[in-house]
């Protein structure tokens, strides 16, 4: 019944979706196109990147406010490298800037895990840390494109099969992170952790530990979108990616996956995501200020919420139809 | 259906009386033409059956619901209770099974919260609330302080605040339900008496408990429901057990416990000065095959402490553990599983199961460490292990990949309990296995005990109910403040001897 509530709620995104791209194509002719398409996905790449993250975090009842700021760091950190060292190969940045982002990711999850830390007080302090960090690091000096090597700044323009590298990037991401969620002992003990972390306990899970390796993945994939920021923008400077680690949280909520955790899905936090993209690139093109943009999203993530809460109490009195549902089910089978 | 007042032995007029109430769910009837009256200083058992429709009629009576049909009237005079606080001006009140306070606030607030005493500001009138807070606690004999912390306070105690939470408004009729559900003899003990003092300034008391032997203790007239219909109603002087029984069924069910004597084999768990910092100290014994150990004692006597203990939820101080002749340690549930012990809690709602996973990634929750190669899970072997087990239990569902959430109460139970003997234990450690369900699934229960027995694995059962405590164990344990008050076999055992023990009255 829920995973039904699900697929229709992923099911309702895609249509939202395509309603939306249709709307927007006929006031602007051109913007469904698929070029176009593929440069909205390219533009929202990061933005799926970070929501999976977060959304694993979401998944074991906690939360990551701190991804954006991973991103302002280990983009700086990537970037004073390639500045400093042009002879390093980009494999070795992009392990880099996946081991940073790591690093910060297990911080915020051994403060959680070992201290018993609310999450959303360990990151708002580490949200502030790390860029402090990422001033430290640069002394508020900014990494210009030209000081980038050619490598580091195209690689992920590189277009293939109509999609640039950058795009592909987010495909792989989504298709791992689905495997980790659905087929290995880590996702399961991520679901059972959110959802009744006493009896993931009694079921022999440790759900600090678990919640822990969230952190570690989410961290990880923050670390990655650090060097792909500096790299799309082509500069790093403190403030990169300021106030985006609530894009990665509304891009969650908008997928259905609760912010009590245990309830979501990879499809939904990349819909969430690509509903927030198209709206990004949709409304400057019908004429729309920046600072509508700003509260229309804020409209669409209250909206999500809303629905979110009604579902959860359906579901509720689906429990509490103790009798009726146990019958309704005998008839099914 | 029998006629309340026809059957009242006192003349005196109800405060209380519901007429004709009805009210339905989507898809079930939860109350229907519900007669039920209560009298001045006389207490009525609520009996019935889970989903008998008893806490819809308290939910109704205390304005959380409103019905569909039917009349409430008080004192003669018909009224409407459109919300809580309408009840509550009305002088209805109730205490429930899980007391409903505020664990931060203070005994004194929890009492007078939402009609504290006013200065002429119109501000808290602390000093206030804090005398008539202790006025109300001596009253019902009671020496707790008005400015201890709800958090501090043993279950009984939150009890008695609920009590005085009730009387401070005046109550008139007092709802209890089910009171007793986790409290001890002892505190059982009390809260009667203060029952008995309730009854003697004349307020009307509707008790609900599952308990038959508490019910002739302290109450006067019964109404039994069955199915949302109230099925009958009189003096309990007028009707023996039996009857009340039957009437609740609908049949007439002898529970007897279906323990089977089988012979037990070489010791499986041997536990030896096992003592934690705080919950229990030096508490040995020894379980062999096929055998149900009881553990018997006062709520807080230490029993679930060391059950969670022996699974690796807390860890004990000092003491030793043997398995099979062989000394382990037990630092995490997961070890605990690993080596064959594993643990039913009494909260299944809440330990048990993950609602929101389906069926069979519930029952292969624990058991993930077979089911999986190097981190990968392997869906087809959970798939198969799920359905041997949903087919041992009959469980009902459309299909294994439901959520357990979209279960009914007992098929989620079949989940939780299946979940862990897919792990193959060797060790069940089942903690209050019964506890509010009714006598029809309960009879299931014990019988279901036995075959596992039978079927040699070794049982621990932690429980409050005596009767269940001398219908299946072979030997039993009792503890008291922490320590051990001695090990009872079989055959040397009775309630006298149990509760003597459990109480330290020699």
């Amino acid at each position: 019944m829920i995973k039904k509530l699900f697929r229709f709620r992923e099911m309702l995104l895609v249509i939202i979706i395509a309603v939306l791209l249709g709307v927007f194509s006929s006031r602007s002719s051109g913007f469904a196109s698929p070029s176009n398409l593929s440069n909205i996905f390219n533009d929202t790449s990061i933005l799926i990147i970070l929501a999976l993250g977060q959304m694993t975090v979401i998944l074991t009842k906690s939360i990551d406010l701190s991804v954006a700021a991973n991103v302002a760091f280990t983009g700086m950190a990537v970037a004073m490298l390639n500045a400093a060292h042009p002879d390093l190969p980009l494999a070795l940045i992009v392990v880099i800037a996946l081991g940073i982002g790591a690093i910060l990711g297990a911080i915020n999850g051994l403060f959680v895990w070992k201290l018993g830390i609310p999450s959303i007080v360990v990151t708002l302090g580490t949200l502030t840390i790390y860029r402090g960090m990422a001033f430290v690091l640069s002394g508020g000096g900014w990494v210009n494109a030209h000081q980038m090597t050619e490598p580091f700044l195209q690689t992920p323009r590189h277009v293939f099969l109509g999609l640039p590298v950058l795009g592909w990037t987010a495909i792989i991401i989504v298709a791992v992170i689905y495997i980790v969620m659905s087929r290995t002992f880590l996702g399961r003990a991520i679901y059972a952790s959110g959802g009744n972390p006493t009896a993931a306990v009694y079921a022999g899970i440790d759900v600090g530990r678990t919640r822990f390796f969230a952190f570690v993945i989410s961290g990880t994939l923050a670390g990655l979108c650090g060097y792909l920021w500096v790299s799309r923008y082509a500069v790093a400077y403190v403030d990169i990616a300021a106030g985006f680690e609530l894009d990665s949280v509304a891009a969650c909520v908008i997928g259905g996956i609760s912010t009590l955790g245990g309830i979501g899905s990879v499809a939904g936090a990349l819909l969430g995501s690509l509903f927030l993209g198209v709206i990004k690139n949709a409304l400057p093109v019908i004429n729309i200020s920046p600072f509508s943009q700003m509260a229309i999203s804020g409209g669409v993530i209250i909206a999500a919420v809303i629905f979110n809460a009604r579902q959860e109490q359906r579901r509720g009195r689906i429990i509490l139809r103790d009798r009726g549902a146990s019958e309704k089910i005998e008839g099914i089978a | 259906m029998m006629n309340a007042a026809l059957a009242e032995p006192s003349p005196i007029v109800p405060i209380l009386e519901m007429r004709a109430i009805s009210k339905s769910f989507p898809g079930v009837k939860a109350l229907n033409d519900v007669n039920i009256s209560l009298y001045p200083g006389t207490v009525t058992a609520l009996i019935g059956e889970n989903g008998a429709g008893k806490s819809t009629l308290v939910k109704i009576l205390t304005g959380i619901y409103e019905s569909d049909e039917g009349e409430i009237h008080i004192d003669g005079k018909a009224v409407a209770f459109g919300n809580a606080q309408d009840a509550i001006n009305h002088g209805v009140t109730a205490i429930h099974q899980e007391t409903v306070l505020f664990d931060e606030l203070s005994v004194a607030e929890n009492i007078f919260i939402g009609h504290a005493p006013k200065t002429s500001l119109g501000l808290v009138n602390w000093k206030g609330v804090n005398a008539r807070a202790l006025a109300l606690l001596h009253s019902l004999e009671s020496n707790i302080d008005p400015r201890a912390r709800l958090k501090d306070l043993s279950i009984a105690q939150r009890h008695l605040v609920a009590i005085a939470r009730a009387l401070s408004v005046d109550a008139r009729i007092v709802i209890m339900d089910e009171p007793t559900a986790a409290l001890s003899r002892k505190e059982v003990d009390d809260l009667f008496q203060i029952v008995r003092r309730l009854k003697a300034q004349g307020k009307a008391i509707l008790f609900i408990s599952h308990k038959f032997d508490e019910v002739y203790e302290i109450a006067d007239n019964y109404a039994v429901f069955r199915d949302g219909k109230a099925v009958g109603s009189g003096a309990l002087a007028d009707i023996n057990q039996n009857d009340i029984v039957r009437l609740m069924v609908g049949r007439s069910i002898e529970h007897a416990f279906p323990k089977v004597d089988i012979p037990l084999g070489k010791t499986v768990l041997k536990v030896e000065n096992y003592s934690h910092p705080t919950e229990f100290r030096d508490i040995s014994f020894e379980l062999r095959k096929g055998e149900i150990l009881g553990i018997y004692g006062l709520v807080g006597a230490g029993r679930s402490e060391i059950c969670q203990s022996l699974f690796g939820v807390t860890r004990p101080s000092h003491g030793r553990l043997e398995l099979d002749g062989k000394e382990i340690q037990i630092r995490s549930p997961g070890e605990a599983v690993h080596a064959g012990i594993v643990y039913v809690p009494e909260e299944r709602g809440r330990h048990g199961a993950v609602l929101q996973l389906p069926i069979y990634q519930n029952i292969s929750l624990p058991s993930l460490g077979k089911t999986s190669r190097s981190g990968f899970l392997r869906a087809a072997e959970e798939l198969a292990l799920a359905r041997k087990y949903a087919e041992r239990f009959d469980l009902r569902a459309a299909a294994l990949s439901v959520p357990v959430g979209t279960l009914s109460g007992g098929n989620q139970q079949k989940v939780v309990i299946g979940k862990w003997l897919a792990t193959q234990p060797k060790i069940l450690i089942l903690d209050e296995p019964t506890k509010g369900i009714d006598i029809g699934s309960k009879a299931a229960v014990h019988a279901f005990i036995s075959e596992l027995a039978g079927e040699g694995l070794s049982i621990i059962m932690v429980s409050s109910e005596l009767p269940e405590i001398l219908g299946m164990s072979d030997r039993v344990l009792v503890m008291r403040e922490g320590l051990s008050a001695g090990l009872f076999e079989r055959a040397y055992m009775n309630a006298e001897i149990l509760v003597r023990a459990a109480t330290g009255n020699a």
